[in-house]
């Protein structure tokens, strides 16, 4: 037997090559750094790696190819989804960073093994522990994003879905205030995420059961050469798909959402929720173009119930709620509803669609929960919307701010949410799928009433003596802000240049 | 001879043998229960320290089991290597490096950290 090492393009692989070695600096920081400047060391490990990874991840522009013994494949989408989710870790690292809107530290608890409510933690918060553990954890997440997009094997994916899921179960629970809640939150996105990657291998077994392969392009060529189509293989492919659904936050694998979204940490939740959608659906997207891109009217249907019940279910259930990270959870889960649409399509409109549309997400929701945790009163961050009453009169630019971000999700004109929510319905009719458009037409109508109501109760409702401040934050905070405006409006006037970039990165590499 | 047969006769049997021995130890073994009956291996001996007010479990077993990762983990995937060390080359062997200093880090980590002191 013969052995040939599998040729490695490192360079196409450098953006994630940089990411883990970070991620391993700064464990070994947590180990050997004294407490008093891990933190800075952390941040520096941190945003260097992010920074460098998106030098490269352009430097690499063009590059497609299919390295690592087949398991990577770095194409056009591929570079586009790494760079989203490079640029949105780097805006989402920024807000964990803030340190100077809660009075007592950081958003994170001083310890989260220590029991919540105890002496212990009284302690450790009085001499002002922070815990640096959460950016190592940070760069494992991303680096997980980063392999689930590039991911050309069912192997490589599911262990990429575990790295990016493992980090955030701990992230979610590590909260500095309402520490019940938030370790509540990470038990059940713990306990439903694992039931869903169990979904993902039994999935993965069939799939390769049927085909003899766990490459992409090789399931692809199997399901087209092979005589008679296999009931077993559907089942696979249905059950392959709930990893990444799970992770989207669709209808059914929705019910972790609006719990994990109130319970963790606002900075985690803007991180995490701007990032890890557009990592889910770059794996979604590949499993199915690529791997099942032959049969798509299989598939088809599956998708449209999904998106279906996920926008019917988010709008409606959004309507009724008084949390404003609960509501955005499950305005989330209508959204996740819309991309589907985009994605059913399959097409290389719908594919473009469906990036354009996550790019938007993403902008607009680091720069809404940079709001959020900005908005607090003695407890911490008031998240009931009664306490928002009145806050544009109080603080008009921060409230104008928030009003563009919900405006964008609801899909107003001159925002980004406008683009994208027409990129994808055309994509839609274009596929035929007209009436899909117009559920999605009547879903977004209900969607628009809930964010607008917020707007609403900024500013035209009086302030009470429930209404909370707004603290000023320091440039982490700002920086993530700024860029969320300035993007939300930029792809909502210019998107040309943006997509024009989506057009130009191309199709998957089969 | 369908080549399958010999494998359902071993399930048959030992489903067979299973719920026989559950059966026939209901009737014929003595029944003298008691508190330590009820303990997870019945052997007399609690498991783990109780928890002390509050119910919750030292976490020394949890770094116990996270050590043993580390180097299941490791053992599991330098078998196969030594196995094939001389096929695999120069290549693997770097591989292999790498992946024991990846493996090392999370060791550091713990030793560093105090996971090493059981009290």
């Amino acid at each position: 037997m013969n052995f040939t090492p599998p040729a490695i393009d490192y360079f196409a692989l450098s953006p994630m090559i940089v990411i883990f070695a970070a991620a391993i600096v700064s464990v070994l920081v947590e180990a050997f750094a004294p407490r008093t400047i891990r933190r800075f060391l952390q941040l520096l490990i941190v945003f260097g790696a992010l920074l460098t990874s998106a030098v490269l991840i352009v430097l690499n522009a063009g590059t497609r190819t299919v390295t690592g013994g087949g398991a990577v494949v770095i194409d056009g989408p591929a570079l586009v989804m790494m760079g989203t989710i490079v640029v949105l870790s780097i805006l989402g690292a920024a807000l964990m960073a803030e340190r100077s809107i809660d009075p007592v530290g950081d958003s994170f608890a001083a310890r989260a093994s220590s029991l919540p409510g105890s002496e212990d933690e009284r302690q450790l918060t009085q001499r002002g522990y922070l815990q640096t553990e959460i950016w190592p954890l940070t760069l494992f997440a991303v680096l997980g994003m980063l392999l689930f997009v590039t991911a050309n094997n069912l192997l490589l994916m599911f262990v990429a879905l575990e790295i990016i899921s493992l980090p955030l179960y701990l992230m979610t629970g590590m909260a500095r205030r309402r520490r019940l809640l938030s370790q509540e939150a990470s038990l059940k996105y713990f306990l439903l995420g694992v039931f869903a990657s169990a979904f993902y291998l039994y999935g993965a077994a069939l799939v390769y059961g049927y085909s003899g392969s766990i490459f992409f392009p090789e399931i692809a060529q199997s399901l087209t050469s092979k005589p008679s189509e296999s009931i077993v293989v559907f089942i696979g492919m249905g059950m392959l798909i709930i990893g990444p659904l799970f992770k989207i936050g669709a209808v059914p694998f929705h019910q972790w959402v609006p719990d994990v979204y109130q319970g963790a940490p606002t900075a985690v939740v803007g991180f995490m929720a701007a990032t890890v959608k557009v990592a889910a659906f770059g794996a979604l997207l590949r499993i199915l173009y690529v791997a099942f891109g032959g049969v798509r009217w299989d598939w088809d249907p599956l998708i449209w119930i999904v998106a279906v019940a996920s926008m019917i279910l988010g709008s409606i259930v959004a309507l009724l709620q008084t949390d404003i990270k609960r509501l955005l959870g499950y305005s989330w889960i209508a959204q996740a509803g819309f991309i589907l649409v985009g994605l059913a399509a399959a097409s290389p409109a719908g594919l473009e669609s469906t990036m354009f549309y996550v790019i938007a997400y993403g902008f607009a929701t680091v720069g809404t929960f940079a709001v959020i945790s900005m908005v607090r009163d003695a407890n911490g961050e008031a998240t009931n919307l009664a306490a928002w009453a009145g806050i544009g009169r109080k603080s008009p630019l921060v409230a104008s701010a928030l009003s563009l971000f919900l405006l964008g999700l609801a899909g107003i004109p001159l925002t980004s949410g406008f683009v994208s929510k027409f990129a994808v319905f055309v994509a839609a009719i274009e596929a035929g799928a007209t009436w899909l458009v117009i559920i999605g037409v009547i879903a977004s109508l209900i969607a628009a009433f809930f964010y607008v109501r917020i707007v609403v109760i900024m500013f035209f409702a009086e302030p009470t003596e429930q209404t909370a401040s707004v603290v000023v934050p320091s440039a982490f905070t700002t920086i993530s802000l700024s860029a969320g405006v300035a993007v939300t409006l930029i792809l909502g006037i210019f998107p040309q240049p943006v997509l024009d970039m989506l057009s130009n990165a191309g199709l998957f590499l089969r | 001879m369908n080549v399958y047969t010999p494998i359902f006769i071993l399930g048959a049997l030992a489903f067979g043998f299973a719920a026989f021995s559950v059966v026939i130890a209901g009737f014929t073994g003595p029944k003298r229960y008691n508190r330590a009956k009820y303990d997870a291996y019945e052997c007399g001996i609690e498991p783990t320290p109780q928890p002390i007010g509050g119910g919750r479990f030292p976490v020394k077993y949890y770094l116990t089991a996270m050590m043993f990762i580390i180097f299941d983990i490791e053992l599991v995937f330098l078998y196969p290597w030594a196995v094939a060390f001389d096929q695999l080359g120069a290549f693997g062997l770097v591989a292999m490096m790498l992946f024991l200093l990846n493996l090392a880090v999370p060791y550091v980590y713990e030793w560093r950290r105090g996971g090493l002191e059981w009290d």
